[in-house]
């Protein structure tokens, strides 16, 4: 089935896809900074066990389908992939759970359609939606940031429970573990608390969160450390679409949205819907806008198709954040767009050169 | 000769033309009930004697049905032997019978089924058509049960679980735990999961196929690679 890319002529950017992989991954570097400072170690162990699974995946795939490995391996897709998965998951999953997402994703989403620029899904987040309907249980295990927890863990210990599920004497998993914001939040709405009780039970008086909340940096709903990392993650993509490697519909048409829709809700019913800011800077919604849902290779092409595709996306968010089954939605919007990216290549194309609109 | 055509139907039915492989027919039943082997085998055992019931009958009375009505006639044999299967698997088979539920009855609406009744037994003898139906079914039935281990195995860790809902109390030995404290991989059992197998599964047949071919080439002259394999064609 042929896919439908933009009329010629085209212009020719003087660089390639590995300096592009790069830049992003450059432009990541903000946000695991913060992962890290709050998180602890857990997230760059399990990057390096993406990206060295990730290339061995591409490495054996290309071998049996007789392509040229090393041009492909270094182009740095399936590192950004592996990094990408590695984002999306509890800094504490077992090295496993690393291992098979990154291989479903690299094997199953990507190769199996034929390699970079041919798969129709965003490889990271079919191996990440993967993981969390097969394991629901390792994939909402997440700590709480460092600040906020009891006791934390080194690297050699993070890295010893990664791999071996070894904790140093007397911290037991359950201790380390806790719901993320967006998930505690939804199950106190569902049992049928108020925003604001929901706040004054998590630790911060009401009328506090709710002058902070105008300005999350300061945390919200117990969720500190989360808008750092959002804010880690905006900065890059600022720094992205400033260097031009991204254009700026995508991101600010999902974004938009999720704002748009989320301020409705608020407004009409400030003690059931979180506020604005709060879905902005939660879960994966600034790495997803920035990173993921701007890959190329599977979002719509034209401008107007983009704005369109990422405005899809933010809704698509909110409407499965708000009344779906997960805390979080960016992977299953970003998937549902996927789907629907070459429809509006169909009906968006953009104008033939010299063509009168 | 007879000989020969026989090899030629049993060929087809288990390899070169398998309903769920190279047809695609069938998917329902196939993708819906293949999370446990038991379930494959019941399904198998119950499509192979449909299959075979309603070839021998349909070639019976193939020169007294006008070509008109030939399409009703056919679903209503099918029907027919379907509600007797299904009463006797409610009999003997109960729990087997609870678990495959709606998939029994929808065997009549199987195109692998009619698809073979208006395709093959019309057209042909009785014993010809016997032996379709059953390699069809056969071959049919293979696949559910591979395509079952395959996504019970990942799934549970298990194979041949609940192996008494098929054989008894006699047949609990066949349980096999693969792996013990197996945390299971769900996606294995939910619906993607025999999406998935299902593809690999085709393409497994498609490699080993241009491989046998390519050796053919090898061994033959260039010119014997006509015998290319057969489009699958899409149907529900």
């Amino acid at each position: 089935m042929p896919f439908n890319a933009p009329t010629s002529p085209h212009q020719l950017a003087p660089t390639s896809i590995t300096r592009v992989m790069m830049l992003v991954i450059l432009a990541l570097i903000p946000g695991i900074a913060a992962y890290v400072w709050f998180f602890g170690w857990g997230v760059v162990v399990n990057i390096c066990i993406a990206v060295v699974t990730a290339l061995s995946c591409e490495a054996l795939i290309l071998k049996l389908r007789q392509r040229p490995v090393l041009p492909f391996l270094s182009d740095g897709s399936a590192v950004l992939t592996a990094v990408l998965i590695a984002l999306t998951l509890p800094p504490l999953s077992p090295w496993w759970i690393t291992v098979i997402g990154v291989a479903f994703a690299i094997i199953i989403a990507k190769q199996l359609y034929g390699g970079l620029g041919y798969n129709p899904f965003n490889p990271a987040m079919v191996g990440y939606v993967m993981l969390l309907i097969s394991f629901p249980r390792e994939m909402t295990s997440w700590i709480p940031p460092n600040e906020l927890a009891d006791s934390s863990l080194g690297f050699i210990d993070t890295a010893m429970f990664i791999l071996f599920s070894t904790l140093p004497d007397g911290i037991s998993f359950d201790a380390l573990t806790e719901a993320t914001p967006l998930d505690s939040l939804k199950t106190h709405l569902a049992l049928g608390n108020t925003v604001d009780e929901v706040r004054a039970q998590l630790g911060l008086d009401a009328e506090a969160s709710r002058v902070l909340s105008v300005i999350p940096i300061f945390g919200a709903i117990g969720g500190k450390g989360w808008e750092w990392i959002g804010g880690g993650f905006l900065l890059g993509g600022l720094w992205l679409i400033y260097t031009k490697v991204i254009s700026w519909h995508i991101p600010v048409a999902m974004l938009g949205s999720l704002l748009a829709i989320s301020a409705l809700f608020y407004l009409i019913d400030p003690a059931h819907f979180a506020t604005p800011m709060f879905h902005l800077f939660s879960g994966a919604a600034m790495l997803g806008a920035f990173f993921i849902a701007t890959d190329p290779v599977t979002a719509a092409s034209s401008n107007r198709g983009k704005i369109i595709y990422g405005c899809g996306i933010g809704l698509f968010t909110y409407i499965i954040r708000t009344w779906g089954g997960y805390p979080d939605a960016v992977a299953f919007a970003v998937l549902l767009m996927n789907m629907c990216a070459p429809l509006i290549d169909h009906y968006f194309k953009s104008s033939v050169f010299g063509h009168k609109k | 000769m007879a000989n020969s055509n026989y090899n030629e139907l049993t060929h087809n039915g288990l390899w070169k033309n398998n309903v769920a492989l190279v047809q695609v027919l069938g998917l329902c039943p196939l993708l819906a009930i293949t999370t446990t082997t038991i379930n494959g085998i019941g399904l198998g055992i119950a499509t192979t004697l449909t299959l075979v019931l309603s070839n021998i009958t349909v070639s019976l009375i193939r020169h007294s049905v006008r070509p008109e009505i030939r399409i009703p006639v056919f679903v209503l044999i099918i029907a027919s032997f379907v509600t007797a299967i299904e009463l006797a698997m409610n009999a003997y088979f109960h729990d087997l019978y609870k678990i495959l539920g709606i998939f029994i009855p929808l065997i009549v609406t199987n195109c692998a089924i009619l698809g073979r009744a208006e395709a093959f037994a019309s057209k042909n003898a009785v014993v010809p058509s016997f032996i379709d139906g059953l390699m069809m079914g056969v071959g049919f039935s293979a696949i559910l049960i591979l395509l079952g281990a395959i996504r019970e195995a990942l799934g549970m860790g298990t194979l041949f679980a609940q192996a008494h809902l098929m054989f008894g109390e006699a047949g609990e030995w066949m349980t096999v735990t693969l792996i013990d404290d197996y945390n299971g991989f769900l996606l294995a059992i939910l619906p993607p999961g025999a999406f998935i197998g299902l593809g690999l599964l085709i393409a497994l047949k498609n490699v080993i196929d241009q491989r046998v071919q390519k050796k053919a080439a090898q061994v033959a002259s260039p010119t014997a690679t006509e015998d290319a394999i057969p489009a699958p064609s899409m149907a529900k």
